[in-house]
């Protein structure tokens, strides 16, 4: 079968049986008004053109994609290429998507937007686009999140957005999402929500993708200039998906090019205590969209672990489900000492510091290259700058700062 | 004829408004359940409905997230739900009863085996919160052939042409939520409510209940003065918080609280 992966999703919004729109009443409206402003200016040549210069001069892109020769021989095999969004304003991919959804919140003329966020790069990345629009900001985070990620959470505070504790649940990202939905349907007149990731009801899946799939059309024409050819793989970390969608999509009609997504093993799939629903999960319906999901035997969804909070999360964006089941993409897990391993020795070795969840996309790169030859190239997305995990390393470490 | 049909038919010719009472499931401990929804009846209630307990209640203010909490602590699922009402047909054959939930829960059971155990059970309709009709036509059709309705939400925000969309799916009754807002919440505008109500009446012969933010008898009637029914959820499960604090009691002072908040809004319904 073949599959024209530009076309999809589909008009309701599905990848195959995934993705969709599973919501209350309420929120339809909503996303019927966003969807069709989306549709009017996404290939409106002035809404494109104030994307690209805000990309350019306020991200800072394009993000180089960086050979990591030392790496690489240490590795032995494969080439080893890093897509340095660490290098983006505040750090991380999110940024891409927070920049594009801001602009769509300034066209509905909503003054108040909302996110949830577990790492806090995307928290931080919504507070740094509503303050530079000046639009009011409330930021989701789990309770549990906000204590580990504390220094995400001073710095939305910085600029100026309200960080409100969640404490229901597993007090951990999949609940400020529940909780940032409760809000949307409780202001939904003048609220705008920004989700960081390629899950939620259609068209949130389409849009994010869409606006993160920057770094897949740079990653590919560099690609093409810096060494000749299109690359044989490329590797990135899924949470929710929405670095490893935006650097794959580009390529999925590229059929020489292998996509490894590496799902958070935490203490071993086998453990249970883990965050890859792709690996070990059931398709299931939470959060406005159909996709496969961490749940019990009664449907009930259940808590997952991850080292990194980011990819802490039951679920995963629709089309990455999709992508799953056609085979066009391989999902893949790392667990959480594999995940630190790779983040000292690129921090040792190249001098990038790696967030958490990107370490996931390193450790498997490393497993993948040795079984490549050295005329071979990998991309790995290098999603997010480490700083914000900092404490938590030095804590695995008993190091107290 | 299905229960909820046949119950707003009568009450239309005695010229009364329909009451639905919401407990959840489980609440706080599996054997309350059973003898509340027996005193909701007694108490003056037409149709109960039954909050099947989902991790994720993204619909729900923090009353019902508690409730919800609670249930699951002691794993109440869908499967419960069902043998449940199956209990409570033992007793009583005519009280329509309607199971309130998430998706997930059903999706994980399989649409098909939910609807034989509904048959099964004695269940007369389903209202599945994020279900919304785009993504539930095979399943309504399911349930049409086996005479259960399915029963929608409406809110402020729904155009005109989202209301027809949805009353010509609905059945039962359409359920209009009063506020844009999560259940429990506060700020109900009863103008408001009429003008919608009417003019979703213009679309749909099914009779209109509302919900979302009828606290006592007063909002009740202001309610129910321009609709055909009310249902009560967070007033009736609030009460059962403050009791599950006190730790564990028979089920009967669950039973008798739970009667005083509706007979109270029964009487002011039938004043």
């Amino acid at each position: 079968m073949s599959v024209n992966f530009d076309q999809m999703p589909d008009e309701s919004g599905h990848f195959g049986p995934y993705g969709g729109r599973f919501v209350s009443e309420t929120l339809v409206y909503a996303l019927d008004q966003l969807t069709s402003l989306y549709e009017r200016l996404k290939d409106d040549p002035e809404f494109q053109a104030q994307i690209d210069y805000d990309l350019a001069h306020y991200v800072g892109r394009p993000s180089p994609l960086y050979f990591a020769e030392r790496w690489t021989k240490k590795i032995g095999g494969a080439q080893l290429y890093l897509k340095r969004e660490d290098l983006n304003h505040t750090g991380a991919h999110k940024i891409n998507s927070a920049i594009g959804q801001a602009l769509l919140a300034k066209y509905t003329g909503k003054k108040r937007i909302i996110a949830e966020t577990g790492a806090g790069q995307h928290g931080v990345a919504t507070a740094t686009v509503a303050a530079r629009l000046g639009l009011e900001c409330h930021i989701f985070m789990g309770e549990e999140d906000i204590r580990r990620q504390s220094l995400n959470v001073y710095r939305m505070k910085l600029l100026g957005a309200i960080v409100v504790p969640v404490t229901s649940g597993s007090k951990t990202l999949k609940d400020a999402l529940n909780e940032a939905l409760r809000d949307w349907v409780s202001n939904v007149d003048d609220t705008f929500y920004i989700i960081g990731t390629c899950c939620g009801p259609h068209p949130y899946p389409e849009i994010v993708r869409n606006f993160q799939s920057v770094m897949g059309r740079e990653a590919r024409q560099q690609s093409l200039v810096q060494t000749g050819k299109l690359p044989d793989a490329l590797v990135a970390c899924v949470g929710g998906g929405s670095n490893a969608i935006g650097l794959f999509h580009p390529f999925l009609n590229d059929k020489s090019v292998a996509m490894y997504g590496v799902e958070a093993g935490g203490f071993g799939v086998a453990s249970g205590k883990h965050a890859a629903p792709l690996n070990d999960g059931v398709p299931g319906v939470l959060h406005g969209n159909r996709t496969y999901l961490m749940e019990d035997e009664n449907g009930q969804i259940i808590e997952t672990h991850s080292i990194s909070a980011g990819l802490d999360y039951p679920g995963v964006g629709p089309e990455h489900s999709w992508l799953k089941d056609l085979g066009r993409v391989n999902y893949v897990t790392v667990n959480d000492d594999e995940a630190m391993a790779a983040f000292y020795t690129l921090t040792q070795i190249e001098g990038i510091i790696p967030a958490l969840e990107t370490s996931h996309a390193i450790a498997y790169a490393e497993k993948l290259a040795k079984t490549m030859d050295s005329d071979q190239t990998i991309i790995i997305n290098l999603s997010g700058r480490g700083d914000k995990d900092i404490l938590t390393v030095a804590e695995i470490d008993g190091i107290s700062l | 004829m299905n229960r909820i049909n046949k119950c707003f038919e009568s009450l239309s010719q005695k010229n009364k408004k329909a009451l639905i009472s919401y407990v959840v499931l489980g609440d706080p401990a599996k054997d309350v359940t059973l003898p509340v929804m027996h005193a909701l009846v007694d108490s003056g209630s037409d149709i109960i409905e039954i909050g099947v307990p989902f991790s994720d209640p993204t619909a729900e203010g923090p009353v019902i997230q508690r409730a919800h909490e609670r249930a699951l602590e002691n794993g109440s699922s869908l499967d419960e739900a069902l043998i449940l009402v199956k209990k409570f047909r033992e007793t009583d054959v005519n009280t329509p009863v309607i199971l309130m939930g998430y998706t997930n829960p059903i999706e994980r059971m399989g649409y098909e085996k939910f609807i034989e155990r509904m048959v099964v059970s004695g269940v007369d309709g389903v209202l599945t919160v994020d279900l919304p009709p785009e993504e539930a036509e095979v399943f309504n059709e399911q349930l049409r052939a086996s005479n259960i309705e399915n029963i929608f939400l409406l809110a402020p925000t729904s155009s005109q042409i989202r209301q027809k969309k949805v009353t010509n799916m609905a059945g039962g009754f359409v359920y209009y939520v009063s506020l844009n807002g999560v259940t429990g919440a506060a700020n109900l505008d009863v103008d408001s409510v009429k003008d919608h109500v009417s003019s979703i009446r213009a679309l749909t012969k099914l009779p209109i209940c509302v919900g979302f933010g009828i606290k006592d008898g007063v909002t009740a009637r202001a309610v129910a003065d321009v609709s055909d029914g009310v249902v009560v959820g967070s007033a009736i499960v609030n009460k059962i918080a403050d009791l599950a604090k006190l730790g564990e009691l028979d089920p009967l002072i669950y039973a008798e609280t739970v009667s005083v908040i509706i007979k109270d809004i029964r009487d002011a319904l039938d004043k």
